[in-house]
């Protein structure tokens, strides 16, 4: 029973780092999602351009949006997430 | 019958049934049978971990009936599908490494045993397993119906056959495997799956003469199709936005999405799964309701939107291969009713059996109980399907959003506010799912927005509101120790 709650408190201040990430990101994909879908969309079909055979709006939205964000979560989880023990000391895990 | 479409079917069943038969072994080693059987023993790693959470969530509606709205509404029910790619990380994000911690210490097999240390309420319990039994039924009752059809409609069979061809090889791995067998089949499940929509796409593609001259076809027959407004210019930005709430941050309140963030091994796992997660969710999303919009010019004319999926695979693919895609959305369907059946025979004999009618049951009780409880709620559940009352339809409609309603904020809040007590808990539930109830029949997408909005937001406020007001005296206990 060494050092009883100090670890505990530290692994918890990852978590709650970890979820706010979490959040942020939500919030960022949303926007570019929004911007970009109603920025570049709402305006009369017609005018629009293409991108790959897509238009502009969706290719950004959702094409780009979806690339940007799995590169955002890889370049995330590799270098802004912590690994923590997830058992008390003694517990079963390596 | 085709028996060169069916034959790749039937393969995929038989492996299905070989894995649940080979995880029975774990449940028959094991020394923590309920560990085992309801949580493989938290022995998931990173790519189990993300494809079992990708194949419960990913279900009939992402194959079928998705596709289907995708190609009456054009790109706008694309954009409003890429919705889901925030369940590939915020889940695991959020919920994250303090949910894994904290069940840990609570020894928490079930989202309700986790809801039931934390709270120390037996209202919170009963309302909880209430809530799981009856929407989960429901919803798995609707699943069934839909594979059934999927598999009369591809054989041929009457739809009582199929039924109980397609439920008779669901049960039987789930009864003998447990959470093991039904986590390595989703993932089998799960690459069915990105491998269908892969092929399907590609496909599609080339049947349409490319990119650009599907996106000229479709602005031809009506330029509404490729804006981000819908065919009928009907998707607002702010119901197609609310959409976010229902099927991106909300699954954050789905139990059967929840329990799987405690069955991981290690923040390894967890991390691989985030990262393959959002990877696969984001195409399996993108692709199945990109094929729904440019199946149109493929294939004009088709009347009911649920049979877009499997007309365009037997028109555009050979016979062998449109098999292996159609296995897609049936692999969609047992991965989800699967997940829901074992998740209500852990509501049953976990919460309510052995805190209530039998506390200190021995292993062996234990284990056939828990063997027949799954075999029994399984067989209900085909009696069901076989002529489905209303009533099972009608709860149906409301068991996604209603789970949210119910769930969200006692998780979220369990874990992130020490004040949160049990009156909050209690509130908050009675009140998310009473108002998504009455607002679905009475008011449907107030204000523009989907239904679960309002009910979301009122059951947040009651939960602050009852917390603060009725404070519990004995501190919450974080950590028991």
């Amino acid at each position: 029973m060494k050092k009883q709650n100090h670890p505990l408190d530290k692994r918890f201040e990852i978590a709650h780092r970890e979820a706010l990430i979490g959040v942020i990101l939500v919030i960022f994909n949303f926007i570019w999602w929004y911007g970009f879908a109603y920025g570049l969309g709402s305006k009369k079909v017609e005018d629009y351009t293409y991108v790959l055979g897509l238009p502009a709006w969706f290719f950004y939205s959702c094409i780009a949006g979806f690339v940007l964000m799995v590169i955002i979560v890889i370049f995330t989880v590799k270098y802004l997430f912590k690994d923590v023990p997830f058992e008390e000391e003694g517990g079963g895990s390596k | 019958m085709n028996w060169a479409v069916i034959t790749p079917l039937i393969v995929f069943l038989i492996i299905i049934f070989a894995v649940g038969l080979w995880s029975n072994k774990s449940v028959l080693t094991t020394n923590s049978f309920l560990e085992e059987y309801f949580l493989g023993e938290r022995q998931m790693g990173g790519f189990i971990l993300a494809m079992t959470m990708v194949a419960t969530y990913g279900s009939a509606s992402s194959f079928i009936g998705g596709p289907g709205v995708a190609y009456n509404q054009g790109l706008g029910w694309v954009l409003l599908a890429m919705a889901q790619l925030a369940t590939g990380y915020f889940v695991l994000m959020v919920l994250g490494k303090k949910f894994a911690i904290i069940a840990r210490q609570y020894k928490a097999i079930t989202l309700i045993d986790f809801l039931k240390e934390r709270y120390h309420s037996k209202a919170v319990v009963i309302i909880s397993a209430g809530s799981i039994i009856i929407f989960l039924f429901s919803s798995m009752t609707a699943q069934w119906i839909g594979g059934a059809r999927l598999v009369e409609s591809l054989t041929g069979m009457p739809y009582t056959t199929a039924l109980l061809i397609f439920a008779f090889s669901v049960l039987v791995f789930v009864i003998v495997g447990g959470f093991r067998a039904v986590a390595l089949t989703d993932t089998i499940q799960g690459v069915v799956m990105f491998m269908g929509t892969l092929i399907l796409l590609i496909a599609t593609i080339k049947a349409g003469g490319g990119v650009s001259k599907i996106i000229s076809d479709l602005a031809a027959e009506n330029p509404n199709l490729i804006s981000p407004f819908g065919a009928g210019r009907t998707l607002t930005p702010s119901y197609v936005s609310s959409f976010w709430i229902l099927v991106g941050v909300g699954v954050v309140g789905l139990p059967q999405i929840t329990v799987r963030a405690m069955s991981y091994k290690n923040s390894k796992a967890m991390h691989n799964a985030i990262i393959i997660g959002t990877i696969v969710v984001g195409f399996i999303m993108l692709g199945m309701h990109l094929i729904g919009v440019f199946a149109r010019p493929v294939l004009p004319g088709v009347k009911v939107g649920d049979t877009v999926m499997p007309l365009l695979s037997m028109k555009v693919l050979p016979p062998v291969v449109a098999g292996i895609v159609l296995a897609a959305p049936m692999a969609a369907i047992m991965s989800t009713v699967d997940a829901l059946l074992i998740l209500v025979s852990s509501a049953l004999v976990k919460d309510i059996y052995l805190n209530y009618i039998k506390p200190n049951a021995g292993d062996q009780q234990v284990k056939k109980v828990s063997f027949s409880v799954t075999a029994i709620t399984g067989i209900l559940v085909i009696l069901l399907a076989l002529s489905p009352p209303d009533l099972i339809i009608w709860l149906n409609l409301f068991s996604f959003g209603g789970l949210e309603s119910v769930f969200i904020w006692p998780v979220i809040f369990g874990l992130y506010w020490n004040k949160g007590n049990k009156n909050g808990a209690i509130t908050s539930m009675i009140l998310g799912m009473g108002s998504y109830i009455l607002l679905d029949r009475f008011y449907p997408n107030a204000f523009g927005l989907h239904t679960v909005v309002i009910p979301i937001v009122l059951s947040f406020a009651g939960f602050i509101v009852a917390s603060l007001v009725m404070p519990q005296k004995e501190a919450v206990k974080e950590l028991k120790v």
